[in-house]
């Protein structure tokens, strides 16, 4: 994920303290990975650099000064332009899955055992992410929705390459 | 579980042992181990023809095996009587099919309440019953339209109201969301396993779909009429 778009994305709705900033990345895209606060720091220096935010505001107290950041109009364009911009799919042609079958099947490894693992430990993620999704909110679900199917295409691939075993194994020998 | 054969399971609700079933010369089920203890919710994975569909209606007593036994809570079937296995099939026992399987002719409420009223139980009890069983499948609102009126999504959770209405201690699902769209299909898993595990009822989910198999607390794959099993490294069911 772009870290430096999403944080300016967040700065539409109006100016925010990093720290501000930070609490909503990771309530609505952290789940897993929280940001650091070296993290938005180091980005919103970037982004100001480069025009796209502005300090709206300087707070002084006992502590450190807290800066207010808002965001600019090449800001706004640059958002736009990334929304408007699809991502790359990932090619996923560089499978570790893919070479671990191959190697089975050419050092007399039992090829089929390796598929049937691999799907069982794919089951058990999706399990987890079930009962996650299952008790979450409707952006839990949505999360967890994007990795079950990736989990499910990927299981679809270990059954039709089970399938094709035999067939493999006579191409490789 | 692991390490121990389904026969040496003594405190399963349900075991099959060497399970043998043939249609003609093929052998749909060789040998095939399965078992499940009270409250699970067990999948039965494994291609189209496989024999997944083949082993549920053996367990539960819906096809006779050629060989091997089932034993459910420490009975075995085939010991059974015709009469004692369709109590058994209407008391402990619930069903859910992948199209639901509801009598055309009755309402929804009707069909739901039939499975207590085949167990003796009078149309008043059985309806107020039936009534709660679909407020919390969340169609309570089509309770006097028969099946024939509603969605399918509606259907199948009229169809899973029906198979635990009774308290069922073992719910047997075949495909129970193959007819559904995404949505529905997750919400009639949700609620399903959610009720099965308020209530403490083991659920066998025949399915080819991981996503469904996915609400399981544990899988088989069924292949060349086996039951295979990861707690044995898919060398065969514990």
């Amino acid at each position: 994920m772009s870290i430096g778009n999403t944080l300016l994305g967040l700065l539409e709705s109006g100016p925010r303290h990093g720290y501000d900033l930070k609490r909503l990345f990771d309530e609505r895209f952290g789940h897993d990975r929280p940001l650091h606060y070296g993290q938005v720091y180091s980005t919103m220096s970037r982004l100001l650099r480069n025009g796209l935010v502005e300090v709206d505001g300087v707070e002084t107290g006992s502590g450190p000064e807290r800066k207010r950041y808002a965001i600019t109009d090449a800001g706004i364009t640059d958002v736009g332009r990334w929304l408007a911009t699809p991502e790359r799919p990932e090619p996923y042609l560089q499978s570790t899955l893919y070479a671990k079958v191959v190697l089975a099947l050419l050092t007399g490894r039992d090829a089929a055992g390796l598929l049937d693992v691999q799907r069982s430990e794919h089951l058990r993620l999706m399990r987890e992410l079930t009962r996650r999704k299952t008790e979450g909110d409707l952006a839990d679900r949505l999360v967890c929705d994007h990795a079950l199917f990736h989990l499910e295409a990927d299981i679809r691939w270990l059954e039709l390459a089970a399938d094709r075993l035999d067939q493999l194994a006579g191409e490789v020998a | 579980m692991s390490g121990t054969t389904a026969a040496e399971n003594t405190a399963a609700l349900l075991t099959a042992t060497r399970l043998r079933k043939y249609f003609g010369s093929t052998a749909a089920l060789n040998g095939a181990e399965f078992t499940i203890d009270s409250g699970e919710v067990v999948a039965v994975m494994g291609p189209s023809g496989s024999g997944k569909s083949t082993l549920l209606h053996c367990l539960a007593g819906i096809l006779e095996p050629d060989g091997g036994t089932v034993r459910y809570d420490g009975r075995e079937l085939s010991a059974l009587s015709d009469a004692e296995r369709s109590r058994l099939r209407r008391g402990d026992f619930g069903f859910v099919f992948q199209f639901g399987q509801l009598v055309p002719e009755l309402t929804c409420v009707e069909n739901v309440a039939l499975s207590l009223r085949l167990t003796g139980a009078g149309r008043g009890r059985a309806e107020s019953s039936a009534m709660e069983w679909m407020a919390r499948l969340e169609v309570d609102d089509v309770h006097d339209k028969r099946p024939g009126q509603v969605s399918g999504g509606q259907r199948q959770r009229v169809a899973v109201a029906r198979a635990l209405v009774a308290g069922p201690r073992l719910v047997f699902a075949d495909e129970p969301t193959g007819a559904l769209d995404s949505l529905n299909g997750e919400r009639v898993m949700e609620l399903l396993t959610g009720a099965a595990r308020d209530t403490g009822a083991a659920v066998v989910l025949v399915t080819h779909d991981v996503r469904v198999a996915a609400y399981s607390d544990r899988e088989v794959v069924v292949r060349d009429g086996q039951a295979l099993s990861p707690a044995t490294g898919f060398g065969g069911a514990p």
